[in-house]
């Protein structure tokens, strides 16, 4: 075996990996609950695919030769454990005649399943997205944790605990029943959205972590949308991402300034993203309620259309944070709104919205001060504009944006 | 809860910051100042000087041994310290990410020692 051949079968094993790792886990685990043995159990897998594939050659079925091979590792690993009582429903399936089942590619994809189980209510909500981003699409905590902002040990803690308590805490592996349904998805789609946020906040274009995760969330809501292709909202998550992602490349001078939405050169969007972007939002609204995704999709594909007709709509993206603010009233969507209304009817009208915030809500968001910042220098009020500019920039943590601002300012 | 943050430069950011500060870098550490202070976490903190500016003193079987230079001969140096009151590490982290420090060198978040402890040592 020479070194190429070994490097095109790694290369097939990470493909086969990441496109069949959460089908796989989902799989393992949608019978006994134990998300971690079943990750151990794949993770063995793949490392014997490592090395008996390069000597054997990659089987005709990669997945279902993993989907055996993890199968006997968990067998394995549960006589290892020798835990009968906890394991009940382990050992219930691996009874079933293991071959019966992976002989056949096809066996039941429970992907949909186990997104509601990482985003189920009894789990910490700061663990939703971690747990997603492991479970189903493979990540490792040492990275996980390097877009979160905490050390691997910790965030490692932190999703041991949260698979401790699918195994042991009675969430049941399902879809949510009908009444359920619209709160559950909402919580699925926030988690995949939050990657995205963490995604595009570090689009610094030298930080590989921000793009990576942003790519990462646009796979999981395609995933969603295949398992769940009548939703709205999820068409309106995935409208809203690929319109963001459309502006990538625009988003910073060749020398890493940062350019706002407003400055950015429109024919450096992606016409493809932005047109895949809008036939999901119009197969989204012809199916008539708009939830919070669609119309922050909405505000997007508004801006979206500065490329082709040269100009901003303020008047139609303050009618859509209307209706946002009357679903999803943060203050995200405050902030936003005033910046429209500053747009649309004058700075003054955009500083009486943000006065309408509580301060004590916005001592430590930046975005409200670097709006407030932007309306007030329109206004002439240069010194206390200086001062919502000091905060927005002492609020930053993007270096370009924290030098877009001082420029700013003055 | 109290947390310090660490601030850590390079020799480089340690030659910037002694000849060329300019109103660009000083601006951005005067609006970190704010944002603390309006925020209402910041409890203290201060600039060190250089590296080479420092004398490291033990005592060893009751003699003194003063050393020049640093303590620990490490390519980033302490260069300054902030103190915040903060609900939590999570808190402490989101803070440190937005040091300008942060992205110029490295900044360490550590909690300090409980307030007993510390009323211990100063009696």
């Amino acid at each position: 075996m020479n070194g190429s051949n070994q490097e095109d079968t790694r290369r097939t094993v990470e493909r086969v990996a990441r496109e069949s790792y959460g089908r796989l886990v989902a799989y393992l685990s949608s019978h006994t609950r134990d998300v971690a043995s079943a990750e151990d159990a794949l993770s063995n897998a793949l490392v014997a695919a490592l090395t008996t594939w390069p000597r054997d050659g990659v089987p005709q079925n990669p997945e279902a030769w993993l989907l055996t091979t993890a199968r006997h590792s968990l067998i394995d690993l549960v006589r290892h454990q020798q835990v009968a009582v906890a394991s009940e429903p382990t050992l219930l399936l691996l009874r079933e005649n293991p071959n019966e089942v992976t002989l056949s590619a096809e066996f039941p994809d429970e992907r949909l399943k186990l997104l509601f189980v990482c985003t189920h209510p009894a789990i910490d909500p700061a663990m939703h997205t971690p747990l997603m981003l492991q479970t189903v699409l493979g990540l490792d905590a040492v990275r996980i944790a390097h877009a979160f902002l905490v050390s691997p040990t910790t965030m490692g803690q932190r999703l041991v605990r949260a698979k401790t308590k699918i195994r042991d805490g009675g969430i049941q592996f399902e879809v949510p029943q009908e009444r359920e349904l619209p709160l559950r998805l909402d919580a699925v789609l926030e988690a995949i959205y939050a990657a995205f946020g963490i995604g595009w906040d570090d689009m610094a274009g030298v930080d590989q972590r921000g793009r990576d995760l942003a790519e990462e969330a646009i796979w999981l809501a395609r995933v969603l949308l295949q398992l769940m292709p009548r939703e709205a909202e999820v068409r309106g998550l995935l409208a809203l991402m690929l319109h963001c992602e459309a502006r990538r490349r625009a988003r910073r001078a060749p020398d890493g300034r940062y350019i706002p939405l407003l400055e950015q050169d429109s024919q450096q969007w992606s016409l493809p993203l932005i047109e895949e972007a809008e036939r999901h939002l119009a197969e989204a609204s012809s199916r008539g309620c708009a939830g919070h995704f669609q119309l922050e999709a909405a505000i997007q594909s508004v801006h979206a259309e500065r490329a082709r007709s040269g100009r901003t709509e303020w008047g139609a993206i303050k009618l859509f944070y209307e209706q946002l603010i009357r679903i999803s009233p943060t203050l995200g969507t405050h902030t936003g709104y005033a910046a429209a209304v500053g747009e649309a009817n004058g700075p003054e009208s955009g500083l009486a919205v943000l006065d309408g915030i509580n301060p004590d809500d916005v001592s430590a968001y930046q975005p409200y001060w670097a709006v407030r910042a932007h309306l007030l220098q329109r206004l002439g009020k240069t010194s206390e504009a200086a001062h919502a500019f000091d905060r927005a920039i002492g609020l930053a943590e993007d270096p370009a944006v924290r030098q877009f601002l001082l420029r700013r300012r003055g | 809860m109290q947390f310090a943050l660490l601030i850590y430069h390079t020799p480089e950011e340690f030659a910037i910051r002694k000849n060329d500060y300019n109103d660009a870098s000083l601006g951005a550490w005067r609006a970190y100042y704010k944002a603390l202070v309006e925020a209402g976490v910041y409890v203290g903190a201060d600039a060190l000087e250089v590296p080479e500016t420092g004398t490291t003193v033990r005592l060893k079987e009751g003699k003194r041994s003063v050393q020049d230079g640093p303590f620990a001969e490490t390519k980033e140096q302490l260069a300054g310290f902030i103190i915040l009151e903060l609900p939590s590490v999570d808190a402490a982290i989101e803070w440190a990410a937005r040091c300008p420090g942060a992205s110029i060198g490295a900044v360490e978040v550590r909690p300090l020692a409980p307030e007993a402890m510390r009323r211990g040592f100063t009696g």
